[in-house]
C-alpha cells in the first residue's frame, strides 16, 4: 500500500540521510521525498511517499520516531489530508500545436513560464490525479523533459503536526 | 577561560567521571593524545581498534557505566566499526570518539579520511560531526546522555583535527535537553494492570527475560516477582545472569540451543511475559509456530522492539525495572487476584519441573575430554564468582548451557551480532573495570585468533585475563552445521594451521598452559586462575563434539534435536 508520511525533524545536516537510510536499510524505495525548512527555521518538514505493507510501515514509523533528530512522524493513511505537487514540463512546439498547448494549460490552471521558438515550459500544480491527467493529455504532443517535486501534504482543518515534544516520564539520568 | 578542543575534550571526560579510555593513536588524534597524556584519565592503548571498542564494551557490560574509546580517522575509524555494531545490537552504552581530518579537507579524499559518520549511521544510536569547537562540550554531554539513557547504545563523535586545536569557551552543561528525544521509563499503568489481570487468569505463565533485565538493573525485581508468583523463567542468551542460574524456577536458556524445559515451556505456555527481550530469531525459532497458545505481554523500553517479530497482546513501553516494580506492587496489593495463584498454577510448575528432570542438559562422558566438562569445572572452581566473557560459536553456547550464571553482568557475550574476537578484548575491558576480579574468556581456537594481538595489551597493563581455549581444531559451530546439513563436507572449517597457543602466550610474556586429559583439568585450571599474569589455557577437547539440544534454523522450538 502507498503511504504518505510526514516528518518534522531538526533542521540539521545529516538528518535527511538518517531518514533515507532507514528506508534503504530495509530495501525499500522512496517514491518521492520533499524537504524544506518550516516556519521555525530550526525544524524542517519532510513528506515521503513510499510503498509497503502495514506491518513494515508500522516498523518504519517506529524506527523514524526513534531517530534522535526526529521530532514527530505522521502517516496520512487514516487522516483527511490535502496534498499538492508541482511539475515542470518542457514540450516541443511547432505551428500546429502552438495554440493547442496554452489552451490545455489554461484548462488545468497551469502557467507557461518560459517560451522559446521551439519550446514551451509549463508549470502545473495539483494533486496527483490532476497532474496525471494533464501529463496524459500533453504526452502525445511530445514531452522533452519533465521534473516533478513529488507531493507535499498537510492535514485538513484545525489539525497540525504540532511540535509536541515526545513526552518524558522518569528521571533524566535514570534508567541505565 | 579559553581552552583548546583537546583540553575541552579532557575536561568533559573528567566531568563525566571517565576513568578509562581504550584507544589507538594516529595523525588525527595527536592533539587529543597529547592532552590526554597530560591528564590522569586511565588510557589503555590496544593493538587494533576493534579491540579498543570491544574493550570499552566489556568495561560497560561489566560495570554498567559508559565505555569510551578513541580512534584515529580513516582506517582507525573503519576498524572500529565491528565493535560499534556489536555494541549496537546488544544495546551497550558506548561513546566512540573518532578523530577526523581537518574541517577544510573533509570531503576532499584527504589522507586517512573516511566519512565515518556515514559509515556508522546504521549501527549507532546517534552520531555527531563536530564542526565548531564551541559545540564540543555540549555534544560530548549529549553523547553520554544518549548512550546511557532509554535503550542504551553506542554514540559516535567525530572530531576534526582543527577542532581539537581551536580555542573555545569551556562550559560543561549541567543538563541535557533534546526536544526530540525523551525516553519513556515508567510503563503505562493501565497496560500494566491489564498485564497483571492476564497473568492472574493464566494457568501456564512463563517469563521470557532478555538483556534488558541486566541493562535496566531489574534482576532483583524479576527474581522477586517470579518467586512471589512461582512463575518459571526462561532467559535469552543476553539475559543469562539476570535470574539466578541455580534458582528452582529457572528453566535455562531458550532458543536454538536452549534447554528442553525452556523451549517446551514457551511452546506450551498460555501467557508469556517477555521482559527486555526482542524476540530474536535465534530465540524464537520458526516465528509462525512460536508459542502458539500464548498471549504475549511485552515490556520493553524501545517501542520498535514491540510487535516487530511476533504479535504482542499487551505492549508496555518502559524500563523493565520500573515496570516490574509496579507489577510487584499490584501482585502484593491485589489479594483477590493472586491469593491462591500458586496453587492455581501448580500443575504447570510440576510439568516444567518434570521436563527439567527428564531432559536435563547433558553430554556423553566417553573417556575423551569434553568441552562441557571443562565449563562445568570452571563453574565449580570459581563458584560462579568470575566474570565470564565468551567468543562466538560452540564455546559460547556451551558456556551459556553449562555455566550457571548467578548474578547479572557476569556473562559478557556478543549476542546480537555474534562477533568472533569479542571475548578477549571485552575481558580486558572488564578487568580494567574490576582489577581484582577473575576474568575468564572462554574461547575457541578459531575465535581467539581473531583478536589474539590484544595479548600484548593485557601483558602491558598487567590485566590478568585468562583465556580458556576449547581447542577442537575446527570452527566448531560451522562444522556442526556442515555435519548436520551438508553431509559432513567440512569445507573451510578445519583450523589446521593454528599456532602453538602456549608458545604464543609465552612469546608475549603471558603464561601458557595446556590440558590434554580430563584428570588434569582441575589442577591446571586452578594454577592458571591463580597465576598473576594473563594466561592462555589450551585445552585439547574432543574435536567432534556438538552443541545439543539444537533447533535447526527455521524449525519450531518444539523440534529440538537432543543429544
Amino acid at each position: 500500500m502507498r503511504h504518505i508520511i510526514s516528518i518534522l525533524a531538526e533542521n540539521e545536516f545529516g538528518v535527511l540521510s538518517r531518514v533515507a537510510g532507514l528506508f534503504s536499510g530495509r530495501g525499500f524505495n522512496i517514491e518521492s521525498i520533499c524537504v524544506a525548512e518550516t516556519l521555525d527555521p530550526t525544524t524542517s518538514s519532510m513528506t515521503i511517499v513510499t510503498e509497503g505493507d502495514d506491518a513494515i510501515i508500522e516498523q518504519v514509523l517506529k524506527q523514524l520516531n526513534k531517530l534522535i533528530n526526529v521530532i514527530k512522524v505522521v502517516d496520512f493513511k487514516d487522516a483527511d489530508y490535502v496534498s499538492r505537487e508541482m511539475v515542470l514540463v518542457k514540450v516541443s512546439t511547432d505551428d500546429k500545436i502552438r495554440e493547442e498547448v496554452p489552451r490545455m494549460v489554461k484548462i488545468f490552471r497551469g502557467r507557461i513560464i518560459d517560451v522559446s521558438p521551439k519550446t514551451y515550459t509549463i508549470m502545473i500544480t495539483g494533486d496527483e490525479a490532476k497532474i496525471q491527467a494533464f501529463l496524459a493529455l500533453i504526452k502525445p504532443l511530445g514531452i522533452k523533459e519533465l521534473v516533478r517535486t513529488g507531493p507535499i501534504a498537510m492535514m485538513r482543518g484545525e489539525k497540525t503536526i504540532k511540535m509536541k515534544e515526545k513526552h518524558s516520564k522518569g528521571g533524566e539520568e535514570d534508567g541505565y | 577561560m579559553k581552552k583548546n578542543g583537546s583540553q575541552i575534550f579532557v575536561e568533559a571526560l573528567k566531568a563525566e567521571g571517565i576513568d578509562a579510555l581504550f584507544c589507538y593513536p594516529g595523525g588525527a588524534t595527536l592533539n587529543i593524545t597529547d592532552a590526554l597524556g597530560l591528564s590522569d584519565i586511565g588510557q589503555i592503548v590496544v593493538r587494533h581498534e576493534q579491540g579498543a571498542v570491544h574493550a570499552a564494551d566489556g568495561y560497560a557490560r561489566a560495570s554498567g557505566r559508559v565505555g569510551v574509546s578513541l580512534v584515529t580517522s580513516g582506517p582507525g575509524a573503519t576498524n572500529a566499526v565491528t565493535g560499534i555494531a556489536t555494541a549496537y545490537l546488544d544495546s551497550i552504552p558506548l561513546v566512540i570518539f573518532s578523530c577526523q581530518v581537518p574541517t577544510m579537507l573533509i570531503g576532499n579524499d584527504a589522507f586517512q579520511e573516511v566519512d565515518i559518520v556515514g559509515i556508522t549511521r546504521p549501527c549507532t544510536k546517534h552520531s555527531y560531526l563536530v564542526k565548531d569547537v564551541n559545540d564540543l562540550a555540549r555534544i560530548i554531554k549529549e553523547a553520554f546522555y544518549i548512550a546511557k539513557s532509554g535503550r542504551p547504545g553506542p554514540v559516535l563523535v567525530d572530531i576534526p583535527k582543527d577542532v581539537s586545536a581551536a580555542l573555545g569557551e569551556f562550559k560543561y552543561p549541567d543538563k541535557v535537553h533534546i526536544r526530540s528525544y525523551q525516553p519513556t521509563y515508567t510503563g503505562h499503568l493501565g497496560q500494566i494492570k491489564k498485564a497483571m489481570k492476564l497473568i492472574a487468569s493464566s494457568k501456564k505463565p512463563v517469563f521470557y527475560a532478555g538483556g534488558g533485565i541486566i541493562l535496566s538493573g531489574a534482576s532483583e525485581e524479576l527474581t522477586k516477582l517470579a518467586s512471589m508468583l512461582s512463575i518459571p523463567v526462561a532467559n535469552t542468551l543476553m539475559g543469562l545472569g539476570g535470574f539466578p542460574g541455580n534458582h528452582p524456577l529457572f528453566l535455562g536458556m531458550l532458543g536454538m540451543h536452549g534447554t528442553y524445559a525452556a523451549n517446551m515451556a514457551i511452546t506450551e505456555s498460555d501467557v508469556i511475559i517477555a521482559v527486555g527481550a526482542r524476540f530474536d530469531d535465534r530465540a524464537t525459532g520458526k516465528v509462525d509456530e512460536f508459542a502458539p497458545h500464548a498471549k504475549v505481554i511485552h515490556i520493553d523500553i524501545d517501542p520498535t522492539s514491540i510487535s516487530k517479530n511476533i504479535h504482542v497482546d499487551v505492549p508496555i513501553v518502559g524500563n523493565s525495572r520500573d515496570v516490574l516494580r509496579k507489577m510487584i506492587e499490584i501482585a502484593t496489593e491485589d489479594r483477590d487476584d493472586f491469593e491462591n495463584y500458586q496453587s492455581h498454577i501448580s500443575e504447570w510448575i510440576h510439568e516444567t519441573e518434570r521436563w527439567k528432570k527428564e531432559y536435563p542438559l547433558t553430554y556423553m562422558r566417553n573417556g575423551t575430554l569434553k568441552p562441557q566438562y571443562v565449563i562445568e569445572r570452571i563453574f565449580d572452581i570459581t563458584g560462579g564468582n568470575a566474570i565470564i566473557t565468551t567468543e562466538v560459536g560452540q564455546n559460547q553456547m556451551w558456556t551459556a548451557q553449562f555455566y550457571k550464571f548467578l548474578k547479572p553482568r557476569t556473562l559478557l557475550t556478543s549476542g546480537g551480532l555474534g562477533t568472533m574476537g569479542f571475548g578477549f578484548p571485552a575481558g580486558i575491558g572488564a578487568q580494567v573495570a574490576y582489577p581484582d576480579a577473575l576474568v575468564i574468556d572462554i574461547a575457541g581456537d578459531g575465535s581467539i585468533q581473531m583478536n589474539i594481538q590484544e595479548l600484548a595489551t593485557a601483558v602491558q597493563y598487567g590485566l590478568p585475563v585468562k583465556v580458556v581455549i576449547l581447542n577442537n581444531g575446527y570452527l566448531g559451530m560451522v562444522r556442526q552445521w556442515q555435519e548436520l546439513f551438508y553431509e559432513k563436507r567440512y569445507t573451510w572449517t578445519p583450523m589446521q594451521y593454528a599456532p602453538d597457543f602456549v608458545k604464543v602466550a609465552e612469546a608475549y610474556g603471558a603464561a601458557g598452559f595446556r590440558i590434554e586429559k580430563e584428570e588434569d583439568v582441575d589442577r591446571v585450571l586452578r594454577a592458571a586462575f591463580q597465576d598473576k599474569r594473563p594466561a592462555f589455557v589450551d585445552i585439547l577437547v574432543n574435536p567432534e563434539e556438538s552443541v545439543y539440544p539444537m533447533v535447526p534454523a527455521g524449525a519450531s522450538l518444539r523440534e529440538m534435536l537432543l543429544v
